[in-house]
């Protein structure tokens, strides 16, 4: 699928919402993709995370707004110690997440449709860290 | 009832009410819901709302203190801080700025007490929002009766059910833990929860009830029952009147009846 | 020093395997592990927006416990509980502004600076207790036994938290080699598990940790260690599912560290509450003579 970068779908504030919210300076990214390579979950996504660093570079809300991806990062920190720029994308992953929950106050895990076996089986932290990443 | 056809009608607004101020007392400023209103310093928040006209069909309910239906959430001038109370048992204080919360939407889950186990996971799965929380005690400081919510919250997430029951002991169900919770939890009800658990399945049983319990069932008292269902008013009065009464402070397990049939 | 015991709600639950075995081996080797008396949940993740302070109260407050209780350092077994203390910790150190809002929230407690050291429990045994007296009071050298050292993504990352320097970790390997084990170095020891994604993204979670399960394989380990209760959920007690769905090709025996420590000073089931792992770990142990 192309993305449009144009004017209608560049958002200025939304660069600036990500490195306020991040304190990351997105425009050192140059694409080297070694986030990508150190990822344990970048073969499962949709948008691989320089795509999505790219994406933030542009400002193109809609199309990172869509994007699966970081809702499957785990904040395991690999990108952020192997960034050859010195970039947090954790924290940067974080932001795109938060800008989604806190605008839509819509949780990504419905706990009340968890499998109540599973909560049952789990230990307390698999449920206060999901809750965290994933709740608003 | 001739009684109070005979007293005049002004005097029995204030009949049993602090209302009418006692010497030396002043009326003072409140404000509620944002209304300026003028009232006896010596009342209750409750008291002074109806004083100021205020009527009660909900957030109101014992006047005692104890069934949680009056939460009052108050601010005073010049601070930030928000301060809790039931009204019926805080007394009004100059330039109070007042609301009640008489009721708090909190979920709360289905379960049969019977089909459940004293066990964390259970609660886990009734309650998952449990592990939403981040610590921030507003609950604790909103709670009216002094619950360490937070407390009970982590021996909770810790699935110590004991430790919660007995923390939670004092709660009142006014719910304005849940009001203030960002995790958006109802503390309260999974307080309950546990509380029945720790009833039903952990507290040791008394194996004296459990005896006296048995002895009912087998018919012990029904004699008796009868027998005092077929007495008059006065027969009954003069029985009560003239029972055999434990001395006041009498060191436990020291007294015993001279009739001792029924024990 | 005076160190207190932060134990983490899942250690009284789900993991007391953890817990029982590392308090009882500590014991044998004349350390008392005092637990901080009041302690609440401490997030197990660590925030990481900019704006949010919020969710760094919750490990905040353990540690004000813990200064309440005169602690001078906090110990942690579990590697999230670990994570989360000493990244709070830092901001509370070094971050002046987010410390006074995080301060001035807390109104109802004492002011806190950051003057609290964090330690995971590998550092603490090899700094406080040594790895020679682990030596000298082993009775069940685990000779023969290879094992892989899976140290996860808490322990070690980002850096400024990190048990030891990024890519030189040294304290899982010296801790079976003095238990008498083969440690086995493998190239996912500090993959994630897939953490929380459990619940968000399963499919993508047990892919993760088959392949983790694998490459330790790969390298002849027979067991595996490892330090954080989410991680056993990942690597162990999904095995039954994994090999069901075809995505790792044997069951692997999954301990947390502890249990060998126990199991190597030779102390009974009690201690090593073996009961609580999958049953595949007692039958490997029984294959090794290990136990009865």
């Amino acid at each position: 699928m192309p993305i449009e970068i144009s004017e209608k779908t560049i958002k200025r504030d939304f660069i600036e919402k990500i490195i306020k919210l991040s304190g990351q300076d997105i425009n050192q990214c140059f694409q080297c993709g070694t986030c990508v390579g150190a990822c344990p979950m970048s073969d499962k996504v949709d948008t691989v995370p320089r795509k999505l660093m790219r994406m933030a570079q542009y400002g193109l809300e809609g199309p990172v707004g869509e994007s699966q991806a970081y809702w499957t990062c785990a904040s395991c920190y690999s990108c952020s110690v192997n960034c050859p720029r010195g970039i947090d994308l954790a924290r940067v992953m974080e932001a795109f997440r938060l800008l989604t929950l806190r605008k839509t106050n819509e949780d990504k895990v419905k706990l009340s449709e968890l499998p109540e076996e599973l909560v049952k089986d789990l230990p307390q932290i698999a449920m206060v860290s999901c809750f965290r990443k994933l709740t608003s | 009832m001739s009684q109070s056809e005979s007293t005049p009608k002004k005097t029995q607004i204030a009949t049993g009410d602090r209302a009418i101020l006692p010497k030396g007392a002043k009326t003072i400023p409140i404000f509620i819901m944002g209304k300026q209103y003028e009232v006896p310093e010596t009342l209750t928040i409750m008291k002074a709302m109806e004083f100021a006209g205020f009527q009660f069909l909900r957030g109101a309910g014992c006047r005692g203190g104890i069934c949680g239906a009056c939460p009052t959430v108050y601010r005073m001038p010049n601070d930030y801080k928000i301060h809790f109370g039931l009204a019926c048992q805080t007394v009004v204080e100059a330039d109070m700025y007042l609301a009640q919360i008489p009721f708090y939407p909190a979920n709360r889950a289905v379960y049969k007490l019977e089909d459940i186990e004293a066990r964390p996971d259970m609660i886990n799965a009734l309650y998952p929002e449990l592990f939403r929380c981040v610590a921030c005690n507003n609950c604790t400081k909103a709670c009216p009766m002094n619950v360490d919510v937070l407390g009970y919250i982590s021996a909770l997430k810790q699935g110590d059910i004991a430790r919660a029951a007995e923390i939670s002991f004092d709660c009142i169900q006014c719910g304005m833990c849940a009001s203030r919770c960002m995790g958006e939890i109802p503390q309260y009800h999974i307080a309950q929860l546990a509380r029945r658990m720790y009833g039903k399945y952990i507290m040791p049983k008394a194996e004296h009830l459990q005896k006296r319990v048995d002895e009912i069932n087998a018919g012990k008292y029904d004699g008796l029952l009868e027998k005092l269902q077929k007495m008059s008013h006065e027969e009954l009065e003069k029985l009560y009147k003239e029972r055999e009464r434990e001395p006041d402070l009498a060191p436990n397990g020291t007294w015993v009846p001279q009739d001792a049939q029924y024990l | 020093m005076k160190v207190t015991y932060y134990p983490g709600c899942t250690l009284k639950t789900k993991a007391r395997n953890l817990e029982d075995s590392a308090v009882a081996s500590m014991k044998a080797l004349g350390v008392e592990m005092e637990e901080l008396t009041r302690w609440n949940c401490c997030g197990a993740v660590h925030s990481l927006a900019d704006d949010d302070l919020i969710h760094q109260v919750a490990p905040v407050r353990d540690l004000i416990r813990a200064m309440e209780q005169g602690s001078d350092a906090v110990v942690t077994l579990c590697s999230m509980c670990y994570n989360s203390l000493a990244r709070a910790n830092l901001i509370m150190k070094n971050d002046e502004v987010k410390r006074k809002t995080i301060n001035d929230f807390m109104d109802e407690e004492k002011d806190y600076h950051g003057e609290l050291e964090v330690l995971h429990f590998l550092n603490f045994i090899r700094d406080h207790v040594g790895w020679d007296k682990v030596r000298e009071q082993v009775k069940v050298p685990l000779n023969d036994m290879k094992v892989a050292m899976y140290y996860g993504c808490t322990l070690v990352r980002p850096g400024n938290v990190s048990i030891e320097p990024i890519g030189d970790t040294k304290v899982m390997g010296e801790f079976l080699e003095a238990l008498g084990a083969t440690p086995v170095d493998f190239p996912m020891a500090t993959t994630c598990c897939g953490s929380y994604q459990i619940l968000g993204n399963p499919e993508a979670a047990l892919d993760v940790s088959a392949a983790i399960l694998e490459s330790a394989l790969a390298r002849g380990a027979e067991a595996v260690i490892l330090s954080c209760p989410l991680c056993e959920y990942n690597l162990a007690k999904t095995q039954g599912q994994l090999t069901e769905k075809q995505k790792l090709s044997k069951e692997v025996p999954v301990y947390y560290f502890t249990q060998l420590l126990a199991l190597a000073l030779g102390l009974d089931s009690e201690a090593c509450r073996f009961d609580l792992n999958d049953h595949n770990c007692l039958n490997f142990l029984k294959s090794k003579s290990l136990v009865a």
